[in-house]
């Protein structure tokens, strides 16, 4: 480690093109992630020429929205080391209550579909208090939530599908901004406020801290249990929102859906690099994750692949995505350390005055002198 | 004696590069049978890599190690131990819900038909126990075990291996002044044995008791080994430091204002009793006592991180009802823990993330990402952070500067109090040195300091007053005229009668 002998000011002017430096890393580390996604892409642009056409990309878009959603709330419970096996039963009872409000009680669409929200929400809170005030491991919390949601789906919805929704409720799904598909703009918007939160926002930075070292967050002062709650409530209303999309693409509430929704989120976090351990984790990567699941589902579809068989690549596939995130920060590392050069640029210790010897008391000396 | 000048282990020419910095450049060392060999050097200087590499935690980037002569393969801690190279890690790397026993024998369980046999482990155990002097029974969990009791453990089990050269990197930063003590004696005994020592500390005074060579290091390169009789505290410094050091302790004195924080009685069942003090504006406090004896624990209950039973806390005057230590920092209450790794930094999180992390600058809900920056560049001027960049994770820095890291946190905070916890704790002897004029600086401007520490002398230097502590409660008080180690250590031991 060489000691810069420049004045403070250039060690500065050193600094900003590091930070660039690690940004870059992070935008690489995430294009090595999409790398898998483009390949997959292309080779199934050979494999059917159907693929590549807008309308199936589209059609893709559509598909991954929910997944999508879920998973952007699903990141955020993830990073703070919890995680929310409760989402796929969430979405299911949110789209019940919701359309039931619509179809029954006559509740105006938008109103309908913020019920359907607020369901979730509500669900987000219970999970939350069930982590933060009966101190149940998020795991235990929400599985017994997975549970109670979708028993709660049938016993107030019953076990037919709720019908009668007005026209104007398709639109909420159907419809389309110019060329774009409604789920599609739905994402945008989620996904753009999720990276917002995490990277400008004290929630995003404390859902960091939590996962990292809840301790340490303690603290530094932040009130654990409040953001907790937070990140439970945000995934259960994505959740919720997910199960109205879903109703409005069938134009119909259906008490079975979102079987399985979870595991899917969980597999677009993991994908995208995000820690089961928390503190680790990006809006970007699990995105990605979540298209990844999404092309290859589709790509099954175009080929007559059986579902039993995307189910068996899917696994594969969070494997080799957990096994190619490790290589890739090795070798990352060692390129970093090539670029580098030998020695790191550091503004060690300028600025610093100059000492002199021989002290007045004594020091520099620590011998002889006793400790309590 | 001829066979004391061979050397065990050698290292040759030995380089290791992480991203972005040099952690070793062409490092030779040695070490003797029956030798005590000390490393040295500021913090990022290469000592904790310099062992990996020993222990195989790590691989060389260039360079060979030799053991008695030959070439060794890099392939895993497991088969540094077969070649008779051990670690004793200063986080300790035993499985806390397992017995000593089954400690002692992680790895190398004896089996008969594949089932271990318990009763020749517990045998077996308890010898070597025996061999590093402590009496607990092998059949306890080492999470019931005290830390010194654990290190011993650590230490017999290298000895299980049959380890030729022991590496302690920083053994005695969790240990008592008469822990030490022993320690040292237990040393002395392995030197005896012919197993060779590797001893890492930022204590001179301990280096200077105890070891037969020492290497120094500076930047990832070796400066200098000295034999026993060329060593000197001074020239050691200088070495270390690659400059003169002109006092450890720049004690300022400022001007003593009004009281800001006065405890009264406070009481958490089975940990304090009845303890009080206050501490004015300008006024640096000392809290003295032996390990164990509630200064932690009196810190973090008027920080509002343990709940209390009885008592009050005023702060200028008016009485505080603290329920989180969210509430104390907003309050203008700072703690800076003992523990960097369990309580004090996010790993993962960036040097930035974690400098601002008990108060980052923005609105609301917002982040301002550049006055973040700017904040966390200007703290690591301050205090000489040598992190490649600001941006990286902490994980990656050495334990001195991850420990400025954390002192920057609380700086950051502004607090009119604040609760410095053993704050130079693995903290090189120049870095000292600054952050002891951090102390003085703050306490210039009026805030009011404590500051805890086992290691007396920073204490004795550096306060206008020492509250001692003993057994949870607050036993005496000494003003800087009353100052004297033996003063200090009769009332924290208990063998005076309480003062006032
Ligand atoms: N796993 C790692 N990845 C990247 N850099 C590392 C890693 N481990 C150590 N370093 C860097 O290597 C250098 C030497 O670190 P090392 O831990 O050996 O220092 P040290 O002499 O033990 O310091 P201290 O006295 O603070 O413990 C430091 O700059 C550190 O940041
Ligand atoms: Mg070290």
């Amino acid at each position: 480690m060489s000691v810069a002998n420049s004045p403070a000011g250039t060690s500065r002017a050193l600094k900003l093109p590091e930070g660039l430096r690690d940004r870059l890393n992070e935008i690489l580390s995430q294009l090595a992630a999409a790398a898998g996604l483009i390949i997959v892409a292309v080779a199934l642009s050979f494999a059917s020429p159907y693929f590549l056409t807008s309308n199936n990309l589209f059609n893709i878009g559509v598909q991954v929205s929910i997944v999508a959603l879920v998973a952007v709330g699903q990141t955020l419970v993830i990073l703070t080391a919890g995680i929310d096996l409760s989402v796929g039963s969430v979405a299911g009872l949110g789209g019940i209550l919701g359309t039931m409000v619509i179809a029954k009680l006559g509740f105006p669409v938008v109103p309908g579909i913020i019920v359907g929200v607020l369901v979730g929400a509500a669900i987000g809170v219970v999970n939350g208090l069930l982590v933060t005030q009966m101190r149940l491991p998020p795991f235990i919390a929400t599985l017994g939530m997975l549970g109670v949601a979708r028993g709660l789906t049938f016993i107030v919805g019953g076990e037919n599908a709720v019908y009668g929704l007005p026209s104007s409720f398709r639109l909420f799904g159907e419809g389309q901004i110019g060329p774009v598909p409604m789920p599609i703009v739905y994402l945008i918007v989620v996904g753009a406020a999720g990276y917002v939160v995490l990277s400008r926002t004290k929630l995003g930075r404390y859902a960091y801290a939590i996962g990292s070292n809840e301790e340490a967050a303690r603290i530094s002062g932040i009130p654990l249990n409040r953001y907790k709650m937070a990140v439970y409530i945000i995934s259960g209303a994505l959740a919720g929102f997910g199960g109205m999309i879903a109703a409005s693409l069938v134009h119909s509430g259906q008490p079975n859906y979102g079987v399985g929704l979870e595991l899917n989120a969980i597999a677009a976090c993991v994908i995208g690099g995000a820690s089961l351990f928390g503190g680790v984790g990006t809006i970007g990567g699990t995105l990605i994750g979540a298209f990844l699941i999404a092309v290859i589902t589709n790509g099954a579809v175009l080929l007559n692949i059986t579902q039993y068989y995307q189910q068996v690549i899917i696994g594969v596939i969070i494997w080799l995505a957990v096994w190619w995130d490790q290589v890739r920060r090795r070798r990352l590392a060692a390129v970093a350390a090539q670029a580098h050069g030998r020695r790191g640029t550091e503004a060690a210790q300028d600025g610093q005055s100059s000492i002199r010897a021989q002290g007045d008391d004594g020091a520099p000396g620590e011998a002889g002198s006793a400790r309590a | 004696m001829s066979q004391a000048s061979h050397a065990l282990v050698e290292v040759r020419e030995v380089s290791k590069r992480f991203p972005g910095v040099q952690a070793l450049d062409s490092v030779s060392v040695d070490i003797r049978p029956g030798e005590v060999h000390a490393v040295a050097g500021e913090n990022g200087a290469g000592k904790s890599t310099l062992m990996k590499l020993l222990a195989q935690l790590e691989k060389p980037s260039e360079g060979d190690i030799l053991v008695e002569g030959e070439r060794v393969r890099f392939r895993s801690p497991r088969h540094a131990q077969r070649l008779g190279i051990a670690m004793v890690h200063q986080e300790f790397a035993l499985a806390p819900d397992l017995s000593v026993a089954d400690n002692l024998s992680l790895g190398r369980e004896h089996t008969r038909a594949g089932v271990i046999v318990r009763g020749s482990e517990k045998r077996r155990a308890r010898e070597l126990l025996e061999r590093v002097g402590v009496a607990v029974d092998p059949g306890r969990k080492v999470s019931s075990l005290a830390v010194a009791e654990q290190q011993r453990v650590e230490i017999a089990k290298a000895l299980a291996v049959d380890a030729r050269v022991v590496i302690m990197d920083e053994p005695t930063a969790t240990l008592t002044d008469a822990e030490i003590d022993s320690l040292f004696e237990l040393i002395e005994q392995l030197k005896g044995e012919g197993i060779a020592i590797f001893y890492i500390s930022h204590r001179l005074d301990e280096i200077m008791r105890i070891a037969d060579r020492v290497t120094v290091m500076r930047d990832g390169q070796v400066v200098e080994t000295l034999d026993k009789e060329q060593l000197d505290e001074g020239k050691l410094i200088a070495l270390m430091v690659g400059r003169e050091i002109d006092t450890l302790y720049p004690k300022q004195e400022a001007e003593i204002g009004d009281v800001v924080l006065r405890v009264r009685g406070l009481t958490r069942p089975g940990v304090l009793l009845d303890c009080s003090f206050e501490v004015r504006a300008g006024e640096i406090l000392g809290f003295a006592g032996v390990v164990g004896a509630g200064r932690t624990e009196l810190a973090r209950a008027v920080f509002g991180a343990d709940p209390v039973s009885a008592g009050c806390i005023e702060l200028d005057g008016r009485e505080l009802r603290l329920g989180s230590p969210g509430e104390a920092i907003a309050a203008g209450i700072g703690y800076l823990t003992e523990d960097r790794k369990g309580e004090g930094l996010a790993m993962q999180l960036s040097v930035i993330d974690n400098v601002t992390l008990a108060r980052i600058p923005g609105r609301g809900i917002w982040i301002d990402r550049r006055a973040e920056r700017q904040a966390a560049e200007q703290r690591s001027d301050e205090l000489s952070i040598r992190a490649p960049s600001l941006h990286r994770s902490v994980e990656a820095l050495s334990g001195g500067t991850q420990q400025k890291v954390v002192v920057a946190k609380w700086l950051q905070t502004d607090a009119r109090v604040m609760f410095f916890d053993e704050p130079t704790r693995g903290i090189d002897v120049g870095a000292k040195a600054e952050i002891f004029r951090l102390l003085s600086d703050l306490a210039g401007k009026g805030r009011a300091i404590v500051l805890i520490s086992s290691y007396l002398p920073e204490l004795t230097n550096m306060c206008d007053r020492i509250v001692v502590l003993r057994d949870g409660r607050t036993v005496g008080e000494l003003r800087r005229e009353e100052f004297g180690e033996e003063r200090i250590m009769a009332l924290a031991s208990g063998t005076e009668k309480e003062a006032a």
